[in-house]
C-alpha cells in the first residue's frame, strides 16, 4: 500500500484547512497493528499456557509420557499412548471414508454438474458444515449407534469376523462409530477446499486434453487431478487437522476407554475427549498437569498438520485458495 | 449495518429480559460435585428457592472428583462428594474443610436384559464380572444363584464411570472390602484403573449407557435405576441374605455405621440382617471459615434447613435420611461454621 | 478397426461410470444433512412449545421445564465474545489490508489460519487458566473469553478479504482530498465494505454459537437465570450435551428440542448472510 501520500491544500486562499492529523494516523495505525499482531500473541499465549501447565508432568514422565499406555489417576501413572492411538485411528477411519467421497464430489461439482444442480448441492454442503459437533453427537447416540449395533456391526462381524479388526463384543459405541461421525463432519471442508483446488487448475490443461480427444473422465484424470495432486493432498491434510481436534461428537460416541485394541468395534479414547471428561475433576496437581500435557500434544499435532496443509494448498492453488471461512 | 445493530440490540435485550426475570437482588451460590445425590439436591435447591427467594443455589453435577477439585480451588462456594476426601487432599485446602453428611443412598448394580428379571448376585461374582473374568450372562456362577431364571447367551458389557466419582468410590470400597484380588489390582477410589468396560460420564451417563446397550451391567445410585426403569440386582450381605437396595435396607446399613468426629466414614458391607451391602453417605464440602459473610450466612441457613426439613424429602426419592443421633452431631458441626 | 471401436466403447463406458460414481458420491455427501435434519425435526419439533422456550429446567427426574436460560445464555455469550472478537478481528483485518507489508501479511494470515485450526477445547483450557483461576470462579466472562478468542482469527481473515475488494480508487481519491489515513479507513473503506464485515462477523458468530467444548470448564452451566456476568451461565450446546448423555427420556426429548432451536438459530444467521451478499457475488463459473 502506498505509504506516504500526504498532500497539503489550501495554501493560497483564505480557506485554512488543517493539515492532516498525524497523531490520528499514528494512533489508528498503531491500534490496528496491535490488533493484527494479536494473532502472534494468541499463538504464543496458548503455547505458553499449555507449556506452563504441563511442565510438572513433563518433568515427571519425560518422553515416557508419549509411550506409556497406562492412564491410572489413582496410582498417578499417566501415559498418553492410548489417546494418541485413539485420535489417530479414529481420524484415519474418518479420512478413509471421507476422502474418496469428498474428492469425487468436488470433481462432480467442478467438472460435471450443470450450474442448476451445482448451486443447491454447494448450499447443502455449506449447511452441513454449520451443524455443531454436539448435534452430531446427539444424533449419533440415538440414531447412528443403535443402527450400527443392530445392523452394520453384526453384518461386518459375519462377513469379516476373521479379521482382528472386527472381533470382540459389539457395544455400538466404538472407534468405528466415532470415525464415521468424524467423517461426516470433515466432508464439507475437504469437499470445499478440493473444489477450490480443482477450480484453480488452468483451463488450458483441460482444453489441451480435450484437444487430444480425451473423454471427460480422462480429462479429469489426466489434466486436472494429476495437476492438482499436491493441493488435493493439502485438502486431505486439512481435513485430518479438523478430525484430530473433534471433541464433542467423539466423546459421546467412542466409549471412553483408555485402551489400545486391534478391533475397530472396541471402545477407545482420544486426546480431546479425555480432556473434556476429566479436566474439571483432576484432583491432584500431577493429574491436572498430565491433562495439560495431553492438550499440549494435541495443540502441537494440530498445528503441525495445519501448517503442512496450508503449505500444500498454497503450492498448487496459490495463496488465495485458503479462504477465510472454511 | 442494520442487521448487526439489530442483532446486537436483540442480544442485549434478551440479556436484560433474562436478567430482569427475577429480582436483581438475588444472590447466586455455586456448588459442584457428586451426581449420586443430584436428584435430592436439585429437589432441595428447587424447594429452598421458595423458602428464601433472595438466593439461588446453582449445582452442577460433574462428579465427586470435580466437586473436590473445585472446592479446593475455591472456584465454587461448596463442593459435594460421596467419596471422602483423602488426608492428602484435605491438607491442600486453604482452610479447614468440613465434611457435612446429608443423606445416604444405595449403589444399585443395574443391568439391561430382556424381560423384567430380578437377579441375585453375590459380591465375588460382581467382582469377577467387573474384572472381566465372567463374560457371559449365562455363566454358571450367575445361573447358580438364580435357579429358574432364563439367562441369555450374550456378552456382558461392563459400564463404569469415566469421570472422578464418589459412586465409584462407594462401589470399589465394597469390592475392595470383599476381594483381595480387586484390592490389589484396582483398589478403591473416585477413579480406578478398570480391567474392562465402557466409560459413562456421571451417574446419568452410566445409566444412559446401560439403558442403550443390551447385555450391559453398571453401577448407579438407586434413584437413577428407579427413575429410568432399569433392573437392579439383589446383593448378598454379610448375613448371607440377598437384599434389594431400598430405603429400608439403606437405613439399616447406616444405623450400623460408626461415625468419627470428622464425619468421614464408610458403610459398605454393613452388618445386620436387613442391611444392603453397597451403601454410602454423601457429603457437602464446606469451609469452616466462610470468606464471604453474606454467602456464608446463606449457606449455613440452607444447611440447617436441609438437615431438618430437607431430610423429610429424602425418603420420597429413596435416599435414607441421617439417623437422629447423627443428625444432631452434624447440626452441632454446622453451628461452628463462621462467616 | 474392431479393437479400436471396442476400445472407444470401453472409454465411453468408463466415462459414464465415473460420472455416475461422482454423482452418487455427491448424493452420499449431502445425505447426512438430510438424515440429521429429519431426526431433529421429527424428535424435536414436537417438544418445542411455549413452556420450553420460557421456562427454567426442572429438578432432575421431573418432566417438563425448559431451556429459556440456555437460549438467553447463548445469546449473552455471543455478545460477550463479540466484544473481544469484533474489535480485535476487524481492526486486525484493517491492518492486514491497509497497512502491513507483503511479508507481515503472509505471517499474520498464516498465524490466523493456524489459530483457526486449534481445537476448541484448547481455547477452553486457556480461558480457564486466564479467567476462571484468577477470578476464582466459573463465569460468563470466561465463556465469552474462550469464544471471543476463537472469533478473532475468523474475523481477521474475512475482514481482510472484503477490504481488499474495495477499489483503490476510493482511497486515492480521498487521499487526494487530504483526508487523513485513519479517517479514510474508518469512514470510507470500512463503510464501503461494511456489509462484508458484518457478514464475516455473523458467520463467525454462527460458528461459535454451537461450540460446547470451550464452555465445559468456563461457563460451567446454570440451572437458573444468570444475573451477573461473573456467575456461571447456561448455554444451549452445554445443555444439549448434558441432557443427551443422561438416562432420562424427558431430557432426551428436550435435548432434541434444544438442538432444533440451536440449528434454527445458526441457519437463520446463515440465511441472513446469504441475503446480505446477494447480488454481490454471482454464482461461480465452476
Amino acid at each position: 500500500m502506498a505509504e506516504t501520500l500526504t498532500t497539503t491544500l489550501g495554501v493560497t486562499d483564505d480557506a485554512q484547512l488543517a493539515p492532516p492529523s498525524k497523531v490520528g494516523d499514528r494512533l489508528f495505525k498503531s491500534l490496528a497493528m496491535v490488533m493484527g499482531l494479536s494473532v502472534g500473541v494468541l499463538i504464543v499465549l496458548v503455547g505458553f499456557t499449555l507449556w506452563r501447565g504441563a511442565s510438572m508432568s513433563v518433568h515427571h514422565f519425560g518422553l515416557g509420557f508419549l509411550t506409556g499406555s497406562k492412564w491410572d489417576p489413582v496410582q498417578e501413572v499417566f501415559g498418553a499412548l492410548p489417546f494418541i492411538y485413539g485420535t489417530l485411528v479414529s481420524s484415519l477411519i474418518a479420512l478413509v471414508i471421507a476422502v474418496p467421497l469428498s474428492i469425487a464430489t468436488a470433481v462432480f461439482l467442478t467438472e460435471l454438474a450443470p450450474p442448476r444442480v451445482r448451486q443447491p448441492i454447494v448450499s447443502v454442503i455449506e449447511m452441513l458444515s454449520a451443524v455443531p459437533s454436539v448435534i452430531f453427537g446427539l444424533w449419533g447416540i440415538f440414531v447412528l449407534i443403535p443402527w450400527l449395533r443392530m445392523h452394520l456391526f453384526p453384518w461386518l462381524q459375519k462377513l469379516f469376523g476373521f479379521l482382528p479388526l472386527f472381533q470382540g463384543p459389539n457395544y455400538g459405541v466404538s472407534m468405528l462409530a466415532a470415525g464415521i461421525v468424524i467423517a461426516i463432519m470433515i466432508l464439507p471442508i475437504i469437499t470445499s477446499i478440493s473444489r477450490e483446488i480443482l477450480r484453480s487448475v488452468p483451463d488450458l490443461q483441460r482444453e489441451a486434453a480435450y484437444g487430444l480427444g480425451a473423454t471427460r473422465w480422462e480429462v479429469t484424470r489426466i489434466a486436472v487431478l494429476s495437476y492438482a495432486k499436491r493441493g488435493l493432498f493439502g485438502a486431505v491434510v486439512l481435513g485430518l487437522g479438523r478430525a484430530l481436534g473433534e471433541t464433542m461428537a467423539v466423546t459421546m460416541l467412542i466409549g471412553n476407554r483408555p485402551e489400545i485394541s486391534a478391533s475397530l468395534l472396541a471402545p477407545g479414547y482420544t486426546l480431546a475427549s479425555v480432556i473434556a471428561n476429566e479436566f474439571s475433576e483432576a484432583t491432584t496437581d500431577l493429574y491436572l498437569s498430565a491433562l495439560f500435557e495431553i492438550a499440549l500434544v494435541l495443540f502441537g499435532v494440530t498445528i503441525l498438520t495445519n501448517i503442512l496443509a496450508q503449505l500444500l494448498i498454497a503450492s498448487t492453488a496459490g495463496p488465495k485458495a485458503s479462504r477465510a471461512i472454511q | 449495518m442494520d442487521l448487526a445493530k439489530k442483532l446486537g440490540n436483540l442480544a442485549v435485550t434478551a440479556m436484560m429480559l433474562g436478567l430482569a426475570g427475577k429480582a436483581s437482588a438475588q444472590m447466586l451460590i455455586n456448588g459442584a460435585g457428586a451426581t449420586f445425590p443430584y436428584p435430592i439436591y436439585s429437589k432441595w435447591f428447587d424447594e429452598y428457592a421458595k423458602v428464601d427467594d433472595s438466593v439461588r443455589f446453582n449445582y452442577q453435577s460433574i462428579g465427586s472428583g470435580g466437586g473436590q477439585k473445585q472446592i479446593l480451588a475455591r472456584t465454587v462456594d461448596f463442593g459435594a462428594s460421596d467419596g471422602p476426601m483423602s488426608d492428602e487432599n484435605l491438607a491442600k485446602a486453604s482452610g479447614k474443610l468440613l465434611h457435612i453428611p446429608t443423606v445416604a443412598g444405595a449403589v444399585a448394580v443395574t443391568y439391561n436384559l430382556p424381560g423384567d428379571r430380578k437377579l441375585k448376585l453375590d459380591g465375588l461374582t460382581i467382582v469377577d464380572i467387573f474384572r472381566g473374568k465372567i463374560t457371559k450372562w449365562n455363566d454358571a456362577r450367575i445361573a447358580g444363584q438364580n435357579p429358574g431364571v432364563e439367562l441369555p447367551d450374550i456378552d456382558i458389557v461392563v459400564v463404569h464411570r469415566s469421570d472422578g466419582s464418589g459412586t465409584t468410590y462407594i462401589f470399589t470400597d465394597y469390592l475392595s472390602a470383599i476381594s483381595r484380588p480387586w484390592q490389589e489390582e484396582s483398589g478403591k477410589g473416585t477413579a480406578v484403573s478398570w480391567p474392562v468396560g465402557l466409560g459413562g460420564k456421571g451417574n446419568e451417563g452410566v445409566a444412559g449407557q446401560v439403558k442403550q446397550t443390551p447385555g450391559a451391567i453398571g453401577y448407579v445410585e438407586l434413584i437413577y435405576a428407579l427413575q429410568n426403569k432399569l433392573s437392579f440386582a439383589d446383593i448378598k450381605n454379610t448375613e448371607g441374605k440377598y437384599i434389594s437396595p431400598s430405603l429400608d435396607s439403606i437405613t439399616a446399613a447406616i444405623a450400623a455405621a460408626k461415625v468419627p468426629d470428622d464425619f468421614r466414614f464408610s458403610m459398605v458391607n454393613a452388618s445386620g440382617d436387613d442391611a444392603y451391602p453397597i451403601a454410602g453417605t454423601t457429603w457437602l464440602l464446606v469451609y469452616q471459615t466462610q470468606k464471604d459473610p453474606t454467602k456464608g450466612k446463606k449457606i449455613v441457613e440452607f444447611l440447617n434447613w436441609a438437615l431438618t426439613k430437607g431430610e423429610e424429602m429424602a425418603p420420597s426419592l429413596d435416599y435414607a435420611p441421617l439417623p437422629k443421633s447423627l443428625r444432631e452431631r452434624v447440626l452441632a458441626q454446622v453451628k461452628e461454621i463462621t462467616f | 478397426m474392431n479393437t479400436s471401436s471396442r476400445y472407444h466403447a470401453w472409454r465411453k463406458i468408463k466415462n459414464l461410470t465415473m460420472s455416475g460414481v461422482s454423482f452418487a458420491c455427491a448424493i452420499v455427501v449431502i445425505a447426512p444433512l438430510g438424515l440429521v435434519l429429519f431426526y431433529l425435526i421429527a424428535a424435536g419439533a414436537g417438544a418445542i412449545d411455549w413452556h420450553f422456550l420460557t421456562q427454567l429446567p426442572k429438578p432432575v427426574g421431573e418432566t417438563g421445564g425448559g431451556m429459556a436460560n440456555a437460549i438467553v445464555g447463548t445469546l449473552a455469550l455471543l455478545g460477550l465474545a463479540s466484544l473481544i472478537g469484533v474489535p480485535v478481528g476487524v481492526l486486525g483485518g484493517v491492518y492486514l489490508s491497509e497497512y502491513s507489508g507483503e511479508r507481515m501479511n503472509w505471517w499474520i494470515r498464516f498465524g490466523a489460519d493456524v489459530l483457526n485450526g486449534v481445537p476448541s477445547i484448547v481455547w477452553g483450557i486457556v480461558a480457564y487458566t486466564l479467567v476462571v483461576v484468577p477470578l476464582k470462579g466459573f463465569s460468563a466472562y470466561a465463556g465469552g473469553a474462550a469464544l471471543g478468542f476463537m472469533m478473532i482469527p475468523l474475523i481477521i481473515r474475512t475482514t481482510e478479504e472484503v477490504l481488499l475488494l474495495v477499489p483503490n480508487g476510493y482511497r486515492e481519491a480521498a487521499l487526494a482530498l487530504g483526508i487523513p489515513r485513519w479517517r479514510i479507513n474508518l469512514q470510507i473503506v470500512m463503510k464501503t465494505a461494511l456489509r462484508g464485515i458484518v457478514t464475516g462477523v455473523l458467520l463467525a458468530g454462527a460458528r461459535i454459537a454451537g461450540e460446547t467444548a470451550p464452555l465445559l470448564f468456563t461457563a460451567f452451566g446454570n440451572r437458573f437465570w444468570t444475573h451477573h456476568l461473573k456467575d456461571p451461565i447456561a448455554a444451549l450446546p452445554l445443555q444439549i450435551f448434558t441432557y443427551a448423555i443422561s438416562p432420562y427420556d424427558d431430557w432426551h426429548r428436550q435435548a432434541w428440542a434444544g438442538a432444533l432451536v440451536l440449528i434454527l438459530m445458526i441457519f437463520l444467521i446463515n440465511i441472513g448472510v446469504r441475503a446480505l451478499t446477494r447480488g454481490r457475488f454471482s454464482g461461480a463459473t465452476r
